[in-house]
């Protein structure tokens, strides 16, 4: 296997899953202090050094390795222990096909792109790796025996079906808008902008825009030119990844923790971990699909390299554009959890109907519209060329 | 053997062997339903192996996505445990099916060498979701609309008979 492949799938793993992951169980916990006015976790300490209390994650881990591996009476055991594999894998492996950063041209070397496999259908290998996820939990409520976990676990599925359809109908927009499945293109397409009133000119309203409105300028992002698609896919894949105000598989006066009544130890850490990994990648697929993955606004890919290679010479800029790319599309995604770590501690949590009513009466004929009226969009813009 | 033949044959075999577990797994509805997805799974790799990569992703979105849970929801909502299925079938349904089984094998067989087709080459954008789609809307335009509208009838009939059963 080529070193280079090797280094980005390390570091797929390790920042994305073992670094990110872990971390942002701190920041749900401070977050929400911090919104409810209270200090939050901070008493885990190694030697009386406790940094804001980022000890927690060890301390979890180390907690739920050291309970009780609990198995019921009557479960069936093969597929008890199957299903947390079968949740926290398909989360884990959805990384494979985000771009973290553009191609490069190292002088005297092959051009890299910094992504695990370039996909032309990258967008639809996520959504057949999120349907998979079902399993997870479908699973872990029948193979424990017991009647919450079952309860739970069908309306876990049920939600996460309906609102798989919803989330394919409210990305097509974005698909006709960049004319591409592929990730890594739409990435590219995104390096750029374009005039926000534009379309005056292209449509014959005026001959000339005057300098000023020419000169207001945005990054063709997919959120500026899909604002609709935005707003309801962040719904629907939240509402994908079960929690709150989504989180109706569980509900502690009804049916307890749902599927996860029959879990302890590790098994149950495997299912709240892949929800948090479920997050970065929720992040990291809104930044690459509606926020410009790497790029940074306002200063395409070849501008920085263009304007960089006189002073150090071409290997050093792109290097430095590399790790500026990079970095933009970490800061990306921290800034899209963090998003959701306010939607998940402002809202009140759904009525079951609430959310059925809310995919199939509200987001569905809403992003049917989206797609026309962005087809017929598109056929006016391209007919006025 | 090349790399994609070896894909091909562990694929294989793994879509026979969970075809076969979900035909075996009578007592166990669940242990069947999974091995259909498994089967459904491996079917996928094998389109990804003929670059059909299209065709692959639907595959694993819409059967073992979609139906296949389905298929888990209905039978754990009638939650079937094993002491319900009787284990005697009676002896002449068993000769049939296997039988029926040795018959299908055999003209399998006999039909092989001849229906073989020869290797050709592919052109380069193959199975990609641009050709399909073309193909869809231009040559096979007539088709896909009446398939949708088999699919509107079926939806209208499942929401026909649901309203019947709740009035």
């Amino acid at each position: 296997m080529p070193i280079d492949v090797i280094i980005k799938v390390l570091f797929i793993i390790l920042v994305c899953v073992a670094a990110f992951a872990p971390v942002i169980t701190w920041v749900e916990r401070k977050q929400s202090a911090v919104m409810q006015d209270r200090i939050g976790a901070n008493r885990a300490n190694i030697g009386g050094l406790t940094i804001l209390g980022l000890f927690h994650p060890v301390a979890d881990v180390l907690k739920l390795i050291g309970k009780e591996d609990f198995v019921p009476d009557g479960a069936n055991r093969f597929l008890h222990a199957l299903a947390p594999i079968l949740a926290a894998i398909p989360a884990i492996i959805a990384f494979a096909v985000i771009p973290y950063g553009a191609t490069y041209q190292f002088p005297g070397f092959e051009p890299t792109t910094l992504v695990g496999a370039d996909l032309d259908w990258g967008l639809l290998y996520i959504f057949a790796i999120g349907s998979l996820a079902t399993y997870g939990s479908v699973l872990a409520g029948w193979a424990s025996n017991n009647n919450w976990s079952m309860l739970g676990s069908l309306r876990a599925s049920a939600q996460m079906i309906s609102y798989e359809v919803t989330m394919g109908l409210s990305v097509v927009g974005v698909f006709m808008v960049f004319q591409t499945l592929k990730l890594t293109d739409m990435a590219v397409a995104q390096d750029a902008t374009f005039r926000l009133f534009g379309f005056l000119e292209t449509f014959g309203v005026v001959q000339n825009l005057p300098g000023w409105l020419s000169w207001l300028q945005v990054p063709f992002w997919g959120v500026f030119v899909q604002p609709l698609g935005f707003v309801m896919f962040l719904t629907c894949i939240m509402a994908e990844n079960k929690r709150p105000p989504f989180d109706l598989p569980e509900g502690e006066s009804e049916i307890v923790a749902g599927y996860l009544v029959e879990y302890s130890g590790m098994r149950f850490g495997l299912f709240y971990m892949s929800e948090f990994i479920e997050v970065v990648v929720i992040a990291a697929l809104l930044a690459t699909v509606f926020f410009g993955g790497w790029s940074i606004p306002y200063l395409s890919k070849d501008s920085i390299i263009g304007g960089l290679t006189p002073m150090m010479g071409a290997t050093l800029a792109t290097a430095l554009c590399m790790i500026a790319h990079v970095a933009t599309f970490l800061l990306k995604v921290v800034i899209l959890i963090w998003l959701q770590m306010q939607i998940r501690w402002t809202l009140p949590r759904f009525r079951y109907d609430q959310v059925m009513d809310l995919c199939w009466k509200i987001i569905l004929p809403l992003s049917l519209v989206n797609i026309f009226v962005t087809g017929a969009l598109i056929l006016l813009v391209q007919g006025a060329k | 053997m090349s790399f994609a033949a070896a894909v091909f044959y562990v694929l294989a075999l793994l879509a026979v062997v969970s075809a076969l577990g979900m035909v075996l797994n009578v007592r166990n509805t669940i242990a069947g339903a999974m091995s259909l997805v498994v089967t459904m799974i491996a079917l996928a790799g094998i389109y990804v192996v003929l670059d059909a990569h299209l065709v692959a992703v639907l595959q694993i979105m819409v059967y073992a996505g979609a139906i296949l849970v389905l298929f888990l929801f209905v039978v754990m909502l009638l939650n079937l445990r094993s002491d319900e299925f009787s284990p005697s079938r009676s002896r002449l349904v068993k000769l049939a099916g296997v039988a029926l089984g040795v018959w299908a094998l055999g003209s399998f067989l006999a039909l092989l060498p001849g229906a073989l087709p020869k290797v050709v080459e592919i052109p380069a954008d193959f199975g990609s979701y641009r050709q399909v789609g073309l193909s869809l809307y231009r040559t096979y335009d007539v088709a896909f609309e009446v398939t949708s509208f088999i699919l509107l009838a079926a939806i209208v009939g499942a929401v026909v008979l649901a309203k019947r059963r709740l009035s």
